[in-house]
């Protein structure tokens, strides 16, 4: 078994080992058991990280074994500078994810931590993957552990959540299956990704690829008009839950875009980015401003998290290496900024049990250590300089500026809502005097919780200040990836 | 003077039919409420009866035998096979369910089971139109007084009669338009009516004629729309083991009858039947998928979940031949991707009804879609086990449902005909809905709170089968290239011949 696989199917293996374990009598045993689990999983990932070769655009760690025979699938998994930091980054946030639901959550822990642990395989398996279908059978793999963490865990509206989630995403992806099957046919009955790339199509086929790939993924990442189902699945999903989603399951459509739309329909791509353009413009600015007007904690990240997305398809599709690079950069700086905002908001909830920032109101004055590292998220969130944040933000400003001023523009005022709705935010919520006696009774965040929000500001803070590994990595398969877009595949 | 081979080819079914006899005159010794021993004779005869199918069906040969009026060859023997063993695992399924019901009493549920076995393996293995028709009556004349066996039941009665009523008057259908191919090709036998129609000698009129009527009344038979109107009925009205030898084997021969009517015989009309299966399959989908979102009974439900899955077997049975083009790897594809769907609908609907049957007691029947709720509370393997059918069957991966759809899709796409294509976007969008039903089922069961609280109570024979049920449901979602390739493989070897 290669690394990668052990990296994809430790945690699952850990995952259906937990399943053994009904009954509220294991819960603590289930507690540890998926801890040693994620823990399992993020050193299974150690070796990549010792072993991946910067400088080069090719697939490391491939493992190719035949899996069907019959449609000539392969288990064919691998990854290059595009794809490398998203599965140390899933493996990290499953980590964060155990030790965050470690108290909060007391049903059936053990398909809790188990659905997790499986969602954690899932999505590297996603990153991975270099087979179309095998990429497929992940992707939609997700969606079974989400829907039913959603639904169980989750919140009043938990249902209507659980069935928005899966239907809006199986939507987009049956239409992508489709397409899948159409290159498959046209590549001369292969589903190697490779193949798909080198394939000629006419100008005709691309367009329709091209929008097919886009309806799973601007649902998964989500792009405005599609994102309408990610506000409501984050307020009632459970902490963990939202977590997971914002910081990886995004990213996996983003990651699409990379993988499959710019390189096999490059034509139809720079044909029609404008519009994609557009819509991540729109998505920036606009729901920015909605994102302001939220009531609710957890909307008000929902939201922000689609203008972020936003910057991540801009920077895709202005076609330079700066915007490319940034977008990979954006994900994983968002990874950590999501994670972690979402995760402040569970530990105010566990407390007074509601997400409305009207019934907060300064939680530092009780909870001081807690409202500093949530300084640090929010700036984060709004990108200030010297956190994850800017990183990206700033690459894709700085490329949108090159190949069009007004599009930098518009994508520059995105920091000033993002800043406007962060900090005001931070204002309601923590500052001025304890808003009501249930803010007065707060205690500080414990170790536990300590633990989990400096391991997150550690990261934010060396990606911001250091962000060189991330870019040396990306860099040889961004160019590459672009040198490729560039050319023609009309037959 | 019958030769060797003739005997060598229904071996198994001479066995079947001895052992059915036997074991009728065996019963009536048997006084024990529970027919142990009519049941492990009964479980031991068919085991017996799969294995030597499997045996005939691996070396993969094919001969004819009787004059040509039987065929055993690789298709027909895997589906017989696994025709077998999806009744052993019904009646091991079955027997708690039918012992709290008093329906084992005089032992008829195991003989008009394996009677209804012997006539599905005489309809798959039937190369003449006559001898098919044979195979067909007894399996639905037994499948008719199975849907009774509960005398003092007005629904299962009410569901029996119009069973019986709508399914004689298919097989009149069928009969009739075997008769006007009959009289158009002058033969009996599928080979020489396949050579006369080719030979494009007949009146096409009077083909398409007799053709109508026997896709009317395979269509009956598969319960597509728009002749399903027992499906639904006869599902909730039968006790639910009765349903179950209704909605799992039965289907295998159902999909071989089609093979052996319409692709052996009738290919050369190729572009006749497809559009008429297409309309089927369209029908079928929508209807199917679209009025399983009322329900509230769960076996309606399933029955209704049951004709969309039909529409899909029909949808790759049609995308065989692009244009009248009769293309050997086409063909291969798309036959093996509707027996690949048809065995693992049957594979899927087993545990699926096994776990219904699991949990319904004397006086309870559990066929009420909120008779799951909390079920994970209450077993998390069983509720796991259900919420794996009901997910594969809504096609999501990585479960062997998705597999099957994507092999059709497959079919259809791979013709590169605009029309096939827009059927294929079509197919997966109904599926969207279907998955909104299915997920319905897995939201009571694993969202709801446990209305029944009563501990389940299973023999152990039960949990085991219906566990090793759902483990190779999911192992098959991880690894589906040997079923896939046995279902080539087979395909290749029958229509080669």
């Amino acid at each position: 078994m290669g690394v990668l696989s052990l990296a994809i199917w430790t945690p699952i293996a850990f995952g259906a080992l937990l399943l053994m374990f009904s009954g509220d009598k294991y819960a603590g045993l289930s507690r540890w058991l998926a801890l040693v689990g994620s823990l399992a999983g993020l050193v299974a990932t150690f070796p990549l990280m010792a072993g991946f070769v910067p400088g080069t655009a090719d697939m490391q760690f491939v493992e190719k074994v035949s899996w069907i025979d019959t449609f000539h699938i392969f288990y064919h998994v691998g990854v290059d500078g595009i794809s490398f930091w998203f599965v140390p980054l899933t493996a990290f946030i499953t980590v964060i994810v155990v030790i965050a639901s470690w108290q909060s959550i007391t049903s059936r822990v053990n398909q809790y931590m188990s659905a997790f642990l499986i969602l954690s395989g899932i999505m590297i398996g996603v990153f991975c993957a270099l087979d179309g279908m095998l990429f497929y059978v992940f992707f939609e793999g997700t969606l079974i552990p989400m829907y039913l963490i959603i639904g169980v865990w989750g919140g009043p509206r938990k249902i209507y959540a659980a069935f928005k989630f899966f239907l809006y995403t199986l939507l987009g992806s049956l239409l992508m299956l489709i397409a899948m099957l159409y290159l498959y046919n046209e590549a001369g009955g292969s589903f190697d990704i490779a193949a798909w790339h080198a394939v000629p199509l006419s100008a005709h086929a691309q367009t329709m690829l091209f929008f097919a790939f886009v309806a799973a993924f601007s649902v998964k990442i989500p792009m405005w008009p599609v994102h309408t189902w990610l506000p409501d699945v984050h307020v009632e999903a459970p902490t963990g839950g939202s977590a997971v989603l914002a910081a990886i399951m995004l990213k996996l459509g983003a990651y699409g875009f990379l993988r499959f739309s710019l390189p096999i329909a490059p034509d139809a791509s720079r044909e029609w980015a404008w519009l994609m353009i557009t819509l991540s413009l729109i998505a920036v600015i606009y729901v920015g401003l909605v994102a302001m007007v939220q009531k609710d904690m957890k909307k008000l990240v929902a939201y922000s998290s689609v203008a972020h997305m936003g910057f991540v398809t801009l920077g895709f599709f202005i076609f330079n290496d700066l915007g490319v690079s940034g977008g990979i950069a954006q994900m994983i700086a968002h990874g950590f900024v999501s994670a972690a905002m979402f995760l402040s908001i569970g530990v105010l909830y566990d407390r007074l049990h509601t997400r409305d920032i009207a019934d907060y109101g300064g939680v530092v004055n009780t909870m001081p250590n807690f409202a500093a590292f949530a300084l640090l998220f929010f700036m984060a969130n709004c990108g200030l300089p010297g956190t994850a944040g800017f990183v990206g933000e700033w690459m894709v400003i700085l490329a949108a500026v090159k190949s069009n001023f007004w599009i930098g523009m518009a994508a520059a005022t995105a920091l000033i809502w993002g800043a406007a709705y962060s900090l005001w935010m931070f204002k309601r919520v923590y500052l001025g005097a304890p808003g009501n006696a249930n803010v007065r009774a707060m205690l500080d965040i414990g170790r536990r919780e300590f633990l989990v929000l400096a391991l997150l500001a550690v990261a934010i803070l060396a990606m911001g200040l250091y962000p060189k590994p991330v870019t040396d990595v990306t860099d040889a398969s961004v160019a590459q990836l672009l040198k490729h877009v560039a050319m023609s595949k009309l037959n | 003077m019958i030769d060797n081979i003739s005997w060598l080819a229904i071996y198994p079914e001479v066995v079947l039919l001895v052992m059915a006899c036997v074991i009728a005159l065996v019963d009536l010794a048997v006084n024990s409420p529970r027919r142990t021993a009519t049941y492990l004779l009964t479980m031991l005869t068919l085991a017996v009866v799969a294995v030597l199918q499997g045996v005939y069906a691996s070396s993969g040969n094919t001969f004819y035998g009787f004059g040509n009026m039987i065929v055993s060859d690789a298709m027909g023997n895997w589906l017989k096979c696994f025709a077998a063993v999806a009744l052993m695992v019904t009646l091991v399924y079955g027997r708690p369910y039918a012992g709290d019901r008093d329906m084992l009493r005089g032992g008829e549920l195991f003989t008009l089971s394996m009677f209804s076995l012997l006539g599905m393996f005489i309809m798959i293995g039937g190369n003449n139109f006559l001898v098919i028709y044979l195979g067909l009556e007894l399996l639905t004349l037994s499948s008719y007084a199975l849907v009774a066996l509960r005398r003092d039941d007005p629904v299962a009665t009410e569901a029996a009669m119009k069973y019986f009523v709508l399914g004689a008057m298919a097989s009149g259908f069928l009969l009739y338009g075997l008769s006007m191919l009959y009289g158009a090709t002058g033969s009996l036998d599928i080979g020489e009516v396949f050579k006369a129609v080719n030979a494009g000698q007949i009146r096409h009129q009077v083909l398409v004629f007799g053709l109508v009527f026997i896709v009317a009344g395979l269509a009956f038979k598969m319960g597509a729309v728009p002749f399903h109107m027992w499906v639904p009925d006869v599902y909730e009205g039968a006790p639910t083991v009765i349903t179950l030898l209704i909605a799992g084997a039965p289907k295998l021969a159902a999909f071989a009858i089609v093979m052996r009517l319409l692709v052996d015989g009738l290919l050369p009309l190729a572009i006749d039947w497809q559009q008429m299966l297409a309309v089927l399959a369209i029908g079928s989908i929508l209807v199917g998928n679209l009025a399983a979102i009322a329900q509230t009974n769960l076996k309606r439900m399933l029955a209704y979940s049951t004709i969309s899955q039909m529409g899909f077997v029909l949808l790759g049975l049609m995308s065989g031949v692009v244009n009248g083009n009769v293309d050997a790897a086409t063909v291969q594809a798309a036959y093996s991707a509707s027996m690949f769907y048809v065995v693992t609908y049957v594979l899927t609907t087993l545990a699926t009804f096994g776990v219904i049957m699991l949990l319904a007691r004397s006086g309870f029947e559990s066929d009420k879609i909120t008779d799951m709720a909390g079920l994970n509370q209450r077993s998390p393997l069983f509720a796991g086990i259900l919420a794996v059918c009901l997910f594969s069957m809504a096609g999501v991966p990585p479960l062997v449902g998705f597999y099957a759809k994507l092999s059709v899709l497959q079919a259809l796409v791979a013709s590169g005909e605009t029309p096939y294509i827009v059927l294929a976007v079509f197919a997966v969008m109904m599926s969207l809905i279907g998955a909104f039903y299915y997920l319905r089922v897995v939201k009571v069961m694993y969202f709801d709170a446990p209305v029944q609280t009563a501990p389940i109570q299973a023999p152990l024979d039960v949990r085991v089968v219906l566990t090793l049920n759902g483990a190779l449901l999911f192992v098959l979602g991880l690894l589906p290239g040997g079923l896939m390739a046995l279902c080539s493989g087979a395909i290749l070897r029958s229509l080669a011949s």
